[in-house]
């Protein structure tokens, strides 16, 4: 039996913000503990939260990137569970009315584009951190406990939920990586995932390979890097389809995926007995985005890496689309006149070699030095190239190391030659052809060796043979 | 003596906000003077009623001083909400309507007595021991805001600050022969107020008088940047006329004829009544067919679920009290048990169960859906009146113990004044007469933002009632 | 309109209360009588009436990103039942977050 692997994935995206989403804190890393708190994201009695403008904007922005309808109205909700990262005892975070519904994202592949749904985005508040100290293998003598800091708690997250429409580990990864991407080109997240400012779940099942039957799905957490994810996957799909082969049944449960040793642990099943009793927020109104807002934030959208790289990909192929855009060169290639396989073979490996920030280095004296390439000595053109993103960089000094080849520049120094070895001249036209070579040399030495020798010699035949 | 220095005798009991902030005004006695005046008649009175659950010796402003209801945080005062589940909590910071009261000058008296969390009418679900009514020290002052209103009543304080979720400030004024105001929804801070019910809290003034409310009301009324659910109110009128002409008032059948209602609370508001007409109010039958009917489920399905919600975070880890345990789960339902007494636990798991898996549409989506018929019909009804009336409490004081046995019989205290708290609607309490010697209160209920329209025709009443606000047992 | 026992233990569970076992009879029992007066909502036919989550028309409240001053570590851990390093210490959780 072949099977087919269907996932899910559920991203997490820390906004990076001023101030947390329902109290002005400042939001950010560093801070020694609960130096960044207050009655709101300490959840003191009496405490109220009040929205943060710029992550309702920034949501918006990137439900528009994904391609979502906006909603006319969206309302938050709580979400209720006791932890002691969650100090109010719920998590305000959006229910049936999210901000973002309805999108999808296009992943543009090697055997061509890949279409996610995405099924919605919403804005919510992130949890304190909550670390566990002591007990068997902590502090000597101390017993198990945990600390609680409470800075992060309250700091802006979007929650994307995409469809089940990737199937393959490989395909999360891309996906994941376009998406980060594009999350970090509209300047809302450093989305990192070992930073936490960029956290993924994945929802995995397998189905018979052509069905189209949906069979119970596990979920999968604690991956922090895209190839944890994507190994994490990958153990999982080869799990289920042991499970199914072997003639069990798959149960939901929630996995904790370890890289160090590739394990899934099942989390205890008690936490998935969980209702958390979604209702509307009282303490907040709801949110109607303005539609002046929404076009407005449509209309300043980038154009998208996504689809940069299917742009690019009909003057190149695919690979090389994707290494120019995801290594944020892509700009620079279309910027750059001439040749656009010779540009973009050039960026993607002596530009990325010299290691020099794309953005700026001057397009236009990169484009002539592309150019000329092939007669600038090796070592001269590397040279130019760590050099490019100097400000008042000119490709000039490297050209003049270019072989002269140009005739109207030569023309004068021949003829300067040959007048000054007239004996040489009635020779070879006497028959020694050989006495070419010593032209060659002559205007060689007159041009400091930077002469082109063959375009010398054609020329030196042509005069040679005219004056006749 | 000397040239110049009065003793001024400072009646407490008979003293309006109004009067005393003459006396202020006039230099007749300074505000440390007055504030020592009230400590010393809780001295004299509240060991036997039981209106404070601690006081504050220096007088820090220059204005009138003033109660506040146990579930407003004042920094650096003990701050319970009349539970055990705070005990020895200190806010670090002040509620809005707190920062209001200080900077308009008024210093704080103390905290009073309530009903734990807000959930109660009679102030007897205090984990720190009753209030009794100043008319009757075996009877109840009603609740949740019991305290504040008993200190009014008993000339402990000359206004006080209480909260309203499904008429705890309404029914308190009414059983202790005082002035109280519900005000719309969103018109004063809940920021730094205890919360019970979100959608339903607001604070608001008991006080002596009409006026007074008015002035107590301009004090801490208006948005608050750190309350989302806060708007901008019209300009507060101090209400001077003495008529009513003009003003259509709605006699709404359900709410005057509900089950329950004592016939000598009737009459006194059959009185009042005819008394508006005489003022020159006009004065019509009106209906609001299911908003009394399925008021109480109404409010009794959606305030225990905000509650349960609210309640969540009393769990031990970051103030107040914590039971000790070998596990954080252990520990947070340990002290949540030991912390919260029967009321609010009963409320909790109503909420939670209302809001549970399965059982969602059926009750907290159904209530909402109810709220929405309740808002509408008495939208209705305000296209032809200015302001309803009816009864504030079905009865006037109970006796202490005398509902606590079966929680349904006390959430029938709040029959009335639930319907318009759930349409977010303004209700003025007034006492319009007695009924066996003990206070009956009228309740004028307006439209959103009518709050200047309730202090008129509340205070063209009261001075036509003449009704003496001083208990009979302390004149 | 009895709740059952099982019932009462899970939404006693899912509030973290503790009850005791005389609590869950009494408690129980009064909650059977409460769900059953509170039920009444059921009557109604509202299939084509809008809930109310907000008294009041208001939409669109927020605030400018603008940072404001924190609390000072003092004023954070104040009425800290338990502290250590400067965060709020608790008896360990055990198993990892259940969470968002």
């Amino acid at each position: 039996m072949s099977w087919e692997p269907v996932i899910g994935l559920e991203i997490h995206v820390q906004l990076k913000t001023r101030t947390k989403m329902f109290c002005a804190c400042e939001a950010g890393f560093g801070a020694d503990p609960n130096r960044r708190t207050c009655p709101v994201c300490l959840a003191m009695p009496g405490a109220l939260p009040v929205p943060n403008a710029r992550a309702v904007e920034w949501a918006v922005k990137l439900g528009l990137a994904l391609g979502c309808e906006i909603a006319d109205r969206a309302v938050f909700a709580r979400k209720n569970y006791f932890y002691p990262d969650n100090p109010k005892g719920y998590q305000i975070s959006q229910y049936d009315q999210p901000l973002c519904v309805g999108g999808r994202f296009v992943v543009p592949g090697p055997g061509g584009d890949h279409e996610v749904g995405i099924v919605r985005a919403h804005l919510e508040e992130d949890a304190a951190k909550t670390v566990h100290v002591g007990g068997a293998g902590g502090r000597i003598g101390g017993s198990a406990h945990s600390l609680v800091d409470f800075n992060r708690g309250g700091t802006p997250l979007v929650e994307i939920v995409t469809q089940p429409d990737l199937h393959s580990a490989d395909e999360a990864k891309r996906f994941l990586q376009l998406l980060r991407q594009t999350i970090v080109e509209l300047g809302i997240s450093d989305a990192e995932m070992e930073k936490g400012t960029l956290r993924v779940d994945a929802n995995v099942s397998v189905r018979p390979a052509g069905s189209d039957e949906l069979r119970t799905r596990t979920e999968l957490k604690n991956m922090n890097s895209f190839n944890f994810v994507a190994r994490g996957i990958e153990a999982e799909i080869e799990r289920q389809i042991g499970v199914w082969d072997a003639g069990g049944e798959v149960v939901q449960h929630t996995y904790d995926f370890h890289a160090a040793t590739g394990e899934l642990t099942a989390r205890r099943s008690k936490e998935e007995a969980e209702d958390y009793r979604y209702f509307p927020e009282p303490d907040l109104v709801p949110v109607e985005p303005p539609r002046e807002l929404v076009d407005g934030l449509r209309g300043e959208l980038p154009e998208l890496p996504g689809a940069r790289i299917r742009r690019l990909e009909a003057e190149l192929d695919f690979d090389t689309a994707l290494g120019l855009v995801t290594s944020g060169r892509d700009r620079l290639y279309e910027r750059t006149a001439g040749d656009r396989r010779a540009v973009a073979n050039v960026l993607m490996n002596q530009l990325a070699g010299a290691g020099v920030d794309p953005d700026a280095v001057d397009a236009d004296e990169l484009g002539r030095l592309i150019e000329a390439r092939e007669r600038i000595p090796r070592a001269a053109f590397a040279e130019a190239l760590a050099k490019a993103a100097e400000p008042g960089f000119s490709a000039d000094p490297y050209l003049a190391e270019e072989a002269l080849a140009d005739t109207a520049a030569l023309a004068p120094i021949v003829d300067r030659v040959l007048a000054a070895n007239p004996g040489q001249v009635e020779a070879y036209r006497g028959g020694k052809e050989g006495l070419l070579g010593f032209f060659v040399g002559q205007v060689m030495r007159e041009t400091d060796g930077k002469a082109d020798a063959k375009a010398v010699s054609e020329l030196l035949r042509e005069k040679l043979a005219a004056s006749r | 003596m000397g040239g110049g220095s009065k003793v001024t005798v400072v009646d407490t009991l008979r003293l309006t906000a109004e009067d005393a902030a003459g006396l202020l005004e006039g230099r007749e006695l300074s505000a440390a003077e007055l504030h020592r005046a009230y400590l010393d008649a809780i001295s004299e009175r509240d060991g036997e009623l039981h209106c404070y659950l601690r006081t504050v010796d220096a007088a820090e402003g220059d204005g009138v001083p003033i109660a506040l209801k146990d579930l407003v945080s004042t920094r650096g005062v003990e701050t319970t909400a009349g539970s055990r589940i705070l005990a020895g909590y200190v806010p670090e910071f002040d509620a809005t309507v707190a920062t209001r009261c200080r900077q308009a000058g008024l210093p704080v008296l103390g905290k009073t007595n309530m009903d734990e969390f807000a959930m109660g009418s009679s102030t007897e679900n205090s984990a720190y021991g009753p209030t009794h009514n100043p008319w009757d020290p075996t009877r109840v002052p009603g609740g949740s805001s019991g305290g504040s209103a008993a200190a009014v009543a008993a000339g402990l304080a000359p206004w006080a600050l209480g909260s309203d979720t499904g008429g705890s400030i309404k029914q308190p004024a009414a059983l202790c022969g005082i002035v109280g105001l519900r005000p719309t929804y969103g018109t004063v801070s809940r920021y730094g107020i205890v919360a019970f019910a979100s959608s339903l809290d607001q604070i608001g003034p008991l006080t002596k008088t009409v006026r007074d409310c008015a002035l107590l009301y301009r004090v801490v009324a208006g948005r608050d940047p750190c309350d989302s659910t806060t708007v901008e109110v019209p300009p507060v009128e101090i209400p001077e006329a003495e008529d009513l002409k003009g003003l259509r008032i709605g006699v709404p059948t359900e709410l005057n004829e509900a089950e329950g209602i004592e016939p000598g609370v009737s009459e006194a508001v059959g009185r009042a009544i005819e008394l508006a007409r005489e003022l020159g109010a006009e004065v019509g039958e009106c209906s609001l067919p299911r908003s009394v009917e399925f008021g109480l489920p109404c409010y009794y399905l959606i305030a225990p679920a905000e509650a349960s919600s609210n309640l969540a975070r009393y769990d031990g880890v970051r103030y107040a009290i914590r039971e000790p345990a070998d596990a954080y789960m252990e520990m947070v339902e340990r002290t949540r048990d030991a912390g919260f007494g029967d009321e609010p636990k009963r409320r909790i798991m109503l909420g939670t169960y209302a809001l549970s898996a399965g059982y969602f549409e059926a009750y907290y989506g159904q209530a909402q859906k109810v709220r929405t018929v309740i808002a509408d019909e008495h939208r209705a009804a305000f296209e032809d009146f200015d302001v309803l009336v009816s009864p504030t409490s079905p009865t006037v004081a109970f006796e202490l113990g005398a509902k606590t046995a079966d929680p349904l019989a006390m959430y029938l205290s709040d029959v009335l004044t639930i319907p318009a708290n759930m349409a977010g609607l303004p209700g003025l309490s007034i006492p319009c007469g007695l009924s066996d010697g003990l206070p009956v209160g009228l309740q004028l209920i307006g439209p959103q933002f009518a709050e200047n329209t309730l202090f008129r025709a509340g205070h063209a009443l009261e001075r036509a009632l003449g009704f003496d606000v001083v208990p009979e047992r302390y004149r | 309109m009895a709740i059952s026992r099982e019932q009462v233990e899970h939404v006693a569970r899912l509030a973290r209360l503790a009850l005791s076992e005389e609590e869950i009879e009494r408690l129980g029992g009064q909650l059977g009588a409460i769900l059953e007066a509170v039920s009444k909502v059921s009557e109604l036919d509202l299939s084509d009436v809008e809930p109310t989550s907000h008294p009041l028309d208001v939409v669109n409240v927020w605030r400018d990103d603008e940072p404001r001053p924190s609390w000072p570590l003092e004023t954070a851990l104040a009425n800290a039942p338990d502290t250590e390093d400067d965060a709020f210490r608790v008896p360990p959780t055990g198993a990892a977050r259940s969470e968002a």
